[in-house]
């Protein structure tokens, strides 16, 4: 058994306080076959007790629940509670959330990314709320001593229908507390959800839109200081000397100290520091070679055609195939390195002490950031506590830890409380990028337009593997070949949302289109046959499922009324990924010579959907996304420097840039699935195929709006 | 460094502060009305719109010293209970993913919507497009601001 950590033991009590007694229900986030647990100051004092998040009713009918998971703009803090709700039939205006802090040994999944959170949660939220549900109903029979099958529950209130007898929960909260947890809950058939699919509002609107402080750059504590970080302005640099003697005669700066490659100006404001930032005198010296995007462009062009491969994916004999074939088709598509420019840059707060260290801000990775911490100062992880703010936006971003490092290091340094800022520039050329990736695909057709070979080579830039060997067309094709050549830069890289398929799936599914256009078949037909093929002769493992790939095709291609629209070019695309399945249709209209992109119709897999309003959101954001990048996002290197430094350079999209996006989802029963991410992969291909009819011609870079052929193209 | 004295949220303020300081930097810094974003500091995203004399104007780019005695509200003082027209449209139609770029969406949409209460649909996108959100809430960032639109007298 594990004892309770001093964050939550402190969260707890004072929620049990506030409530003033009531049922408080632990259950156990790590284990997803634990069984939950009435949680009292006996069991607690006694320390017998193992739980990792919990719920609490209180006699006054509030109910909390505690959402584990950072919250990034993804509307975790409102499904997971909805979840519990469900179950508990609770009254949803009295249910409150609140974020918990980290506590490793509890959450085994405290981060986001990957969309993972909700397939990860689903049963544990649910049983949990079954049991609080079974224990209501438990006390209410004995009170009214009527038997358990007679109870119902609604809306947080239990009835005795024959009798008339009702009670809200927070009544019989006390009482429930004193039984005994059942060992199997029974949860709720799925068709008799009433919350669970209906749209609910964002549970922290109301301080949103008020501009009360919530994120990590609202996080001020009496005393902190201010630091502002000169890193190597090349990739590649690293630092050989400091003359800070003129940043330090600044008003308002406190200190500049250095550390590893960086230099930290230490003062009493934002702007102070800033300015004085610009004082510091800096000599570096080259660790590694500067790279260009010319660079990258002829190291690319190497790696296809003689680099070192890694071999992903191997079927059939795919050179017999080539040489059999009636017809070859050849592309190669190329993507920039991207920044994940969230709206609220990189910061984050620490303060260590001499017992210990304290951080706070946004991050996706608390667990890491903490490691890190423990690892700059010695102090074991239990000294050192994270406080998760919301978060200004993430895309990956947040995944790393090097803004908690360096507020860790100055103020170790410093000894006093400091947040580290990022200024937009900071955060645009300070890496960890989208990789720069391209990829070279070859497909052989026979005589009747079958496509019966199939090459893939991905090369990048740190990109790791920059393909997804398994997902479709493989099973698909007899004879094919997936690899890869990664370049190891300078250049940082890290997870962007959607990592690798945020490119690869505009790549393949815009590839694909030639191969239909040459072998003379219409996109969503040749897909479909595709898929018909891999179910009756899959080729190798299949690790997507062909029926649910193929339901969202045929739902797309109803809804946007595929091929029977009269001056409306048409382009296809779908896509498997985190889990989810999405198919969509872009729409290009010309107006007065000019092919304008309209509308983006989606039709969305992610199993049930639990928040109808937050699950439009993600797929809306996720397209306009997937487009906004594809069309304009786009950073080039001169010397190790990032061209772009903010949004001047680095465009956006914007509100007058935007299709109208249309979205079904399949109803299915299947259990939740992340959408975080799947909207955006298959985003920019639609769009790039709908513009292709409209153009005759192919877009194979991104953004477009560096193409030729999209010159002209709003 | 200069004392400064500032009309917010119609409350006066006293700030000893550098006269370059950006609007943006002393209202979170200094006065701890930390509603007002930063994004960009160049005037390129719009998360600081304030209303400076009923105008939307970016805060990260206006030194202190230049808002001298005209009235600054911020996302804090735009109603008293978070129910001005446009807010409560915010909250109605669930606009919010991260929230971030939302306290200058909002102040950009009310300083509008005051000078036209009743504009068209390519107003609306025409104003809000110089406001960027990086969680591409755009859909219904318009629809809000039209159904405030429609609520405001
Ligand atoms: S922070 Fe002022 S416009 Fe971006
Ligand atoms: S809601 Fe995240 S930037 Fe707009």
């Amino acid at each position: 058994m594990q004892n309770l950590e001093q964050t939550s033991r402190r969260n707890f009590l004072k929620i049990a306080s506030a409530a003033g007694g009531g049922l408080f229900l632990g259950f156990n986030w790590a284990n997803a076959a634990a069984v939950p647990v009435i949680v009292n100051p006996e069991s607690l004092a006694a320390g017998a007790v193992n739980f990792n998040s919990f719920l609490t009713i209180g006699t006054d009918n509030i109910i909390t629940i505690f959402s584990p998971n950072p919250e990034i703009g993804q509307g975790i803090k409102t499904a997971f509670p909805m979840i519990v709700a469900e179950e508990l039939d609770a009254d949803w205006t009295l249910v409150k959330t609140v974020q918990a802090n980290l506590d490793s040994s509890k959450y085994e999944r405290q981060v986001t990314g990957g969309s993972g959170a909700v397939p990860h949660s689903w049963e544990r939220l649910r049983k949990a709320g079954a049991t609080a549900r079974y224990l209501l109903v438990e006390a209410a029979s004995k009170r009214w001593n009527v038997p358990v099958s007679e109870i119902t529950t609604e809306k947080g209130k239990i009835f005795h229908k024959s009798s008339g007898k009702s009670l809200a929960y927070g009544a019989l909260a006390e009482e429930a507390s004193k039984l005994t947890v059942p060992k199997e809950v029974k949860l709720k058939d799925e068709k008799s959800f009433t919350l669970i699919g209906q749209s609910v509002r964002n549970v922290d609107n109301k301080n949103i839109i008020t501009g009360k402080p919530l994120f990590g750059l609202d996080f001020y504590r009496e005393g902190m200081l201010f630091a502002l970080i000169q890193r190597p302005k090349a990739f590649g640099l690293k630092l050989k000397s400091v003359d800070a003697e003129a940043a330090k005669k600044m008003p308002g700066i406190v200190n500049v100290v250095t550390f590893e490659n960086s230099v930290a100006v230490v003062g009493k404001s934002t702007w102070q520091v800033k300015k004085a930032r610009e004082l510091l005198k800096i000599e570096y010296e080259k660790e590694f070679d500067l790279e260009s995007s010319t660079d990258h462009n002829r190291i690319f062009k190497q790696l296809l055609d003689g680099g070192e491969a890694t071999v992903r994916r191997k079927n059939g004999d795919v050179d017999a195939a080539f040489k059999n074939a009636a017809k070859v088709i050849t592309a190669e598509y190329q993507c920039p390195f991207l920044p994940h420019s969230p709206l609220e840059p990189m910061n984050f707060f620490a303060h260590v002490r001499e017992d210990g260290v304290e951080l706070v801000g946004p991050t996706q990775t608390p667990d890491r950031a903490r490691g890190e911490a423990a690892k700059i100062t010695g102090f074991p992880p239990e000294k050192i506590t994270v406080e998760i703010t919301r978060q200004g936006g993430g895309f990956g971003r947040r995944l790393a830890a090097d803004f908690a490092i360096e507020a860790t290091h100055v103020s170790k340094l410093m000894k006093a409380p400091v947040k580290v800022i990022w200024t937009r520039e900071d955060d645009m050329t300070g890496g960890t990028y989208r990789p720069a990736v391209r990829y070279r695909f070859e497909a052989a057709l026979d005589k009747s337009g079958q496509m019966i070979g199939y090459k893939l080579r991905g090369v990048g830039m740190n990109a790791g593997n920059p393909t997804r060997e398994d997902n479709f067309p493989s099973g698909a094709v007899d004879n094919l070949l997936i690899d890869s050549v990664d370049h190891k830069s300078p250049i940082t890289t890290g997870p962007w949302r959607a990592p690798i398929t945020n490119f690869l799936a505009y790549a393949e599914q815009s590839f694909l289109d030639e191969v239909a256009e040459a072998a003379g078949k219409d996109p969503v037909q040749f897909r479909l046959e595709l898929l018909e093929k891999a179910k009756k002769a899959p080729v190798g493992e299949i690790k997507y499922d062909i029926d649910r790939m193929i339901a969202v095709i045929k739902l797309a291609a109803e809804k946007s009324n595929w091929g029977k629209k009269k001056g409306v070019h048409q382009g296809f695309s779908v896509y498997f990924s985190h889990r989810s399945y999405v198919a969509q249709v872009g729409e290009v209209i010309v107006e007065k010579g000019k092919p304008v992109l309209k509308n983006m119709i989606a039709a969305v897999d992610c199993g049930i959907v639990i928040n109808k309003s937050g699950s439009l959101q993600q797929v809306r954001g996720g397209v306009v996304d997937g487009i906004g990048h594809a069309m304009y996002g786009n950073l080039t290197f001169k010397d190790g420097v990032p061209d772009q430094s903010n949004f001047n350079g680095f465009r956006l999209i914007r509100m007058n840039e935007i299709p109208e996006v249309d979205v079904h989802f399949v109803d299915n029963g299947i259990s939740p699935t992340g959408l975080g991410e799947p909207a955006l992969p298959p985003a920019g291909a639609a769009a790039a195929n709908a513009f292709y009819r409209a153009t005759k011609k192919r877009l194979r870079n991104q953004p477009f709006i560096e193409e030729e052929a999209f010159k002209n193209i709003s | 460094m200069a004392l400064l004295k500032l009309q917010i949220n119609n409350r006066s303020y006293e700030t000893d502060v550098e006269e370059d300081t950006p609007l943006l930097w002393v209202l979170r810094d200094n006065l701890g009305l930390v509603g007002t974003k930063f994004g960009c500091g160049i005037a390129q995203c719009g998360a600081c719109t304030v209303h400076l004399d009923g105008e939307a104007v970016r805060s990260c780019t206006l030194p202190v010293s230049a808002v001298g005695k005209g009235k600054v509200t911020t996302i804090e003082g735009l109603s008293e209970k978070g129910d001005h027209p446009v807010q409560k449209a915010w909250d109605e139609i669930d606009v919010a993913q991260c929230g971030y770029c939302q306290a200058g969406q909002i102040m950009t949409a009310a300083a509008f919507l005051k000078k036209n209460p009743k504009p068209t649909d390519a107003q609306i996108v025409e104003t809000m497009s110089g406001n960027l959100c990086r969680c591409g809430t755009y859909h219904r960032i318009r629809e809000a601001v039209k159904s405030a639109a429609s609520k405001t007298k």
